[in-house]
């Protein structure tokens, strides 16, 4: 359980459970431990699902910055950092 | 055994690959495959890991070179790999990511510091060398070892290219993996074969896709699925000009098929096969409904048993999991549903049956069943599962389904019940599960 996130972190941990119909509560998703694979074991397809509603909800279209997005979906924190930087709505 | 040469360029200047650097002439990339073959360890198997895909053929090129067999495992989490670590004691890893994997022998693909040089000759592989083992998950939960030998790839390679009319100069871009032997074929082997270059990427989102495309020159072929076509056209990305367009891994709709066509502007051809064949057939989905076979293969339906696909680049006559029914004149096929057992998500197939067995196995499951929603073409299918465990939490139960099915299968969501909607026989009529999944859907909406 952690209760250190972050008010946009709580919006996007809010947005990927409910876009990918996780089985956990957004408030327990530890922001700083990875989305893919061992973390919430999140694959390629939800990756594209995400970023289909981070585009309804911000408004922009996310590119990935490596090969396999390592670093965007490193964790909630740095895909909340991007999605702060990166939003226009 | 006759040999076959491992790239049909020839000329040194002749581009292979494009990667972020630019492109790769033959002189560069047959240097680099001499020089990681000579470093490769000396085992029998090889796990190729690389995420990026010159690494990939490099270290594919460089094992065919070394007479090792490359094993293409299912996915690259922790217990697929441990599983077919077992099964291969003698596998090590070339990886060009940090990872880790415990128990696995890890070769870190070589930084190349000499790059400069001019090719003699093109190495020449054995037709009957098992150049790859590809994998299904077994009824018991253990992988089934599909292998594929120089000479089928090859050749599969050549039929697919004789019916897409794909010539030498055009340039290869996949959004899917070669570790999987649509990508292996699709990415790799056809412009290898028929004097393509490949790019080195595998992007993802739209933008990505687009950015890729635009780094290479023209004709460009687009290797992908229905599902990052889907996003494509939703978030209305604009592509540069396309040769064509190849589909699968995925059921394409024939919507779909053609708001890509027209958006793109670019034929959209899909292909038809498995991991124990490789490619069987094609379509054209935007106006096409039956398949036609690649040269050579030949389909043949038993009434009430399965079908069988053999010929070509197919090496054993096989059954498919899907029911077909043959056209009058016997030269095309039509898809009659796919035997009901078996499910299809993110490329992978996996039997319900299987899956049951897996999650009931679970220590604390007392009773459970998955359920597979009815397809909706170009959405990413995923399961549910309802389940009767009143000792376990649900992230428990995930946790213990990571270790025994592909992720892609793990149930989104996944609801426990106190008890199953059986019917006195102990059946459970799919019309029962599909009230009771949306009834639970509602309530936690």
């Amino acid at each position: 359980m952690n209760n250190s996130q972050s008010p946009l972190e709580q919006e996007v941990a809010a947005l990927i459970v409910q876009a990918l119909n996780l089985e956990i509560t957004p408030q327990e998703i530890d922001p700083a431990a990875p989305l893919y694979h061992e973390g919430l074991g999140l694959d390629s397809i939800d990756m594209l699902e995400l970023s289909l509603a981070i585009s309804k909800t911000y408004g922009f279209q996310l590119k990935s910055d490596a090969p396999d997005n390592a670093s965007i979906f490193s964790s909630l924190q740095s895909l909340t950092r991007h999605i702060g930087k990166s939003r226009v709505k | 055994m006759s040999a076959i040469a491992l790239l049909s360029h020839r000329r040194g200047e002749q581009v292979v690959a494009w990667r972020n650097t630019g492109p790769v002439s033959l002189d560069t990339f047959l240097h680099e495959v001499e020089q990681v073959a000579e470093r490769l360890p000396q085992h029998s198997f090889v796990f190729n890991l690389c995420t990026d895909r010159y690494h990939f053929l490099v270290t594919f090129c460089a094992a065919l070179l070394r007479g090792q067999t490359s094993l293409l495992p299912p996915n690259h989490a922790e217990p697929a790999l441990a599983q077919l670590q077992a099964a291969y004691p003698d596998a090590y890893a070339v990886t060009d990511q940090p990872m880790r994997t415990a128990g696995l022998k890890i070769f870190p693909f070589p930084a190349l510091l000499n790059t400069e040089g001019h090719y003699r000759e093109i190495p020449a592989i054995a037709a009957d060398q098992i150049a790859a083992i590809a994998f299904t998950s077994g009824s018991t939960g253990q992988p089934m070892a599909h292998p594929k030998t120089w000479g089928a790839l090859v050749m599969e390679a050549a039929l697919a290219a004789s019916r897409l009319e794909i010539g030498p100069g055009c340039h290869f871009l996949g959004t899917v993996p070669p570790q999987h032997m649509y990508g292996l074929v699709f990415t790799l082997m056809l412009p290898l074969r028929h004097g393509g270059a490949i790019h080195a990427g595998q992007p993802l989102f739209p933008a990505d896709i687009r950015l890729a495309l635009e780094a290479l020159p023209a004709p460009r072929v687009l290797v992908t699925t229905p599902l990052h076509l889907r996003i494509c056209l939703e978030q209305q990305i604009e592509l540069p000009p396309l040769a064509l367009m190849l589909s699968a891994a995925a059921p394409l709709s024939s919507e779909l098929a053609q708001r890509a066509e027209t958006a793109f502007n670019t034929p959209l051809m899909e292909i038809y096969g498995c991991t124990e064949t490789g490619a069987i057939a094609t379509r054209r989905t935007a106006s096409e409904a039956d398949w036609s076979p690649l040269s050579g293969i030949t389909l043949s339906s038993d009434d009430g048993g399965p079908s069988w696909v053999k010929g070509g680049h197919i090496q054993t006559p096989t059954a498919l999991q899907d029911v077909i029914e043959i056209t009058t004149d016997e030269s095309r096929f039509r898809l009659a549903g796919r035997s009901a057992d078996m499910l299809k998500i993110a490329g992978k197939r996996a039997s319900l049956g299987d899956l049951n067995r897996q999650l009931n196995r679970i220590p604390g499951v007392r009773d459970g069943v998955f359920f597979a929603p009815d397809e909706a073409p170009g959405k990413a299918v995923r399961l549910s599962a309802l389940v009767v465990a009143p000792e376990l939490s649900e992230q428990e139960i995930i946790a213990a389904l990571r270790h025994a099915i592909d992720p892609a299968f793990l149930p989104r969501p996944l609801y426990k019940v106190d008890e199953l909607p059986r019917s006195a026989t102990g059946k459970l009529p799919r019309e029962h599960l599909r009230l009771l999944i949306a009834g639970l859907q509602e309530a936690r909406s």
